[in-house]
């Protein structure tokens, strides 16, 4: 589509004059090499002096003496980082699948030509433009086992409903997926209908001509043509998860115990209230490589479709 | 209305169509329950907390806790409220958004029109960086904001912002400049326009949607940020977010919930207010940054 032509102007019969044209030409590259130092040194120089710090003995500051791989085999000793692992695969499955599911059910249903459409949609949005924080501190009160939810189906006669996931060291990860289910959803909503506008009528007229029932067409023409949107969805709610940290903070503080402890509040700790920095660091790293291995691909096969 | 009525019978589209908007109304309903929780809590008192529903309206609605939450609520040790802490917000968001969207600005500008050989690589580079976990910078940067001497200060906030903001206001201009015909900038060339002069009279005056897709969602984000402000600015000079968790997880004396939600009310509301009134670009700008060009 887009044709990439790597000097953008050709003007033959222009007087060339050198220093004007030397000009013309490094002017953009100086106006662009600030932001690209900036991003050099304070992201891939910052990461790097982070893999460097997870091969030290650093403790309560920065210590650059050679520790080898000990950081590591410490980190993979902590049953607190296997806590953290596995509370991250829970919420991690867990947030990425009931988005999709919900996102996707609500963007079908709005897509039946909606009357309210326009009132409907910002009500499903709105979480999304709210701090962690604040979505946190909501759901928290929300979910108080004494006078939340749990009192309300009391006042309402259900006598024996009990609701106390915040507080209880098995359930409370799953507090973390409904309010990270309640923030995101929405937004995945957004991108499904999206791609639903955007698929070609004629193919569902026809199949409608050919005496498709509604669902039957959902499930075999249209769901599958939305595949490039379940893998943007992926890669978003995939990339939240890894790096979720305020939501946890703001609901369970980590706990009870270290009950709803995920690799960033891991990281948090153990570099700046444990004293074991290199830990920390090394922690970081393996966010980092999650977060990696996830993006870069995807990136990279972006990059290259606009090529073509 | 439907196209089905001529093939299946009206009556069965019709209880398809009331599932249909019944389910959305329900749905909706849940969406809005914690906000509505929120507000109805913060409006309500102690006693009335403790005594009723959940869910119930306040009996005699009362800004108490909104009042004690922004001037008089204890944060630490000092019980000044929460209002000096949105000031800092604002000292942190406006700043790095103006800087980080005039920047991205001129990169995505160089990077479509004034393309040099390695130019994508530059751009994936960036691009890169909207992705990465912060906690890989988080150590160094503490240091360096220790050394310059901006630990707890809202510049050294700003920088932060401005910093990691960088690479989605690039790929914002970017994608948007590429869209934008090459022919115009060629024939000011020809003209003898130069670099800033083509970007001032031509891009310029064409990007508004773009500008306000971008300080929309670096003012959200910004204003949004836990993870900064906590690690680089705890004290007084911490942010909106970081002061209103400090409020509800504080353990000392009354747990007052109505002050706590009157706290998020606050910490909403610039977020909310922007969304309701601007939220097509909100959504735009939430795309942009999901699905790459």
């Amino acid at each position: 589509m887009t044709t990439i032509e790597p000097v953008p102007f050709v003007e033959p019969q222009r007087r060339s004059r050198s220093f004007a044209d030397g000009l013309r030409n490094t002017l953009p590259k100086i106006v662009l090499a600030p932001s690209f130092a900036v991003i050099l040194v304070f992201v891939y120089g910052f990461i790097l002096w982070t893999i460097y710090l997870s091969f030290t003995t650093s403790r309560i500051m920065p210590v650059y003496k050679w520790g080898g791989f000990d950081a590591y085999f410490r980190l993979w000793s902590q049953p607190n980082w296997y806590v953290a692992m596995q509370n991250l695969a829970i919420f991690g499955v867990l947030y990425i699948g009931i988005c999709i599911a919900i996102g996707l059910f609500i963007a079908i249903l709005m897509d039946q030509r909606i009357r309210a459409e326009g009132v409907l949609r910002p009500i499903f949005l709105y979480p999304m433009a709210l701090s962690f924080v604040v979505t946190g501190t909501a759901w928290k009160w929300f979910l108080n086992p004494g006078l939340g939810l749990e009192n309300t189906m009391h006042n309402l006669g259900w006598e024996s409903f009990r609701f106390d996931w915040l507080v209880n060291p098995k359930m409370a990860i799953y507090t973390v997926v409904i309010a990270g289910v309640w923030q995101a959803s929405g937004f995945v909503m957004a991108m499904f209908l999206a791609g639903l506008r955007g698929i070609d009528g004629e193919i569902v007229k026809a199949a409608q001509i050919d005496g498709a029932s509604t669902i039957s067409i959902y499930r075999r023409i249209i769901i599958p043509l939305l595949r490039p949107v379940f893998l943007s969805a992926f890669i978003v709610l995939a990339h939240m998860a890894i790096k979720s940290y305020d939501l946890v903070i703001a609901l369970t503080g980590g706990g009870p115990g270290n009950a709803t402890e995920l690799p960033s509040t891991f990281m948090y700790s153990y570099t700046f209230t444990r004293n074991q920095m290199n830990v920390g660091s090394a922690s970081a790293v393996m966010m980092l490589m999650g977060i990696t291995a996830i993006i870069v691909p995807y990136l990279y096969s972006e990059l290259r479709e606009r090529k073509q | 209305m439907s196209a089905a009525n001529e093939t299946v019978s009206a009556g069965q589209a019709r209880v398809a169509r009331y599932f249909i908007y019944a389910a959305l109304i329900v749905l909706a309903l849940v969406y809005l329950l914690p906000l509505y929780v929120m507000l109805i809590t913060s409006l309500k008192s102690l006693d009335e907390i403790r005594g009723g529903d959940m869910l119930a309206l306040p009996g005699s609605p009362s800004i108490a806790a909104w009042v004690k939450a922004w001037g008089e609520a204890c944060i630490g040790v000092s019980c000044v409220g929460i209002k000096g802490y949105f000031w800092n917000s604002i000292k942190m968001v406006v700043p790095a958004v103006l800087i980080s969207t005039l920047l991205g600005a001129l990169n995505g500008y160089v990077l479509t029109k004034w393309r040099f050989p390695g130019h994508k690589l530059v751009f994936g580079m960036m691009l890169f960086a909207c992705f990465i976990p912060f906690q890989a910078v988080l150590i160094p940067m503490a240091r360096l904001l220790g050394l310059l001497g901006l630990s707890n200060s809202t510049t050294g906030l700003v920088m932060v912002h401005v910093i990691y903001g960088l690479g989605f206001t690039t790929l914002f201009f970017r994608n948007y400049y590429e869209a934008f015909p090459d022919e115009l900038v060629k024939a000011a060339m020809i003209d003898g326009a130069g670099f800033f002069r083509i970007f001032w009279r031509i891009l310029l005056p064409s990007s508004g949607p773009i500008i306000v897709v971008t300080i929309i969602y670096q003012f959200t984000n910004i204003w949004n940020d836990f993870l900064f402000g906590i690690s680089f600015a705890g004290g007084e000079g911490s942010p909106m977010t970081v002061a209103l968790n400090n409020l509800v997880s504080s353990s000392t004396g009354v747990k007052e919930y109505n002050v706590d939600m009157a706290a998020a009310v606050f910490a909403a509301l610039p977020t909310l207010f922007v969304y309701i009134v601007a939220g097509r670009y909100f959504v735009r700008g939430l795309m942009a940054g999901a699905v790459k060009g």
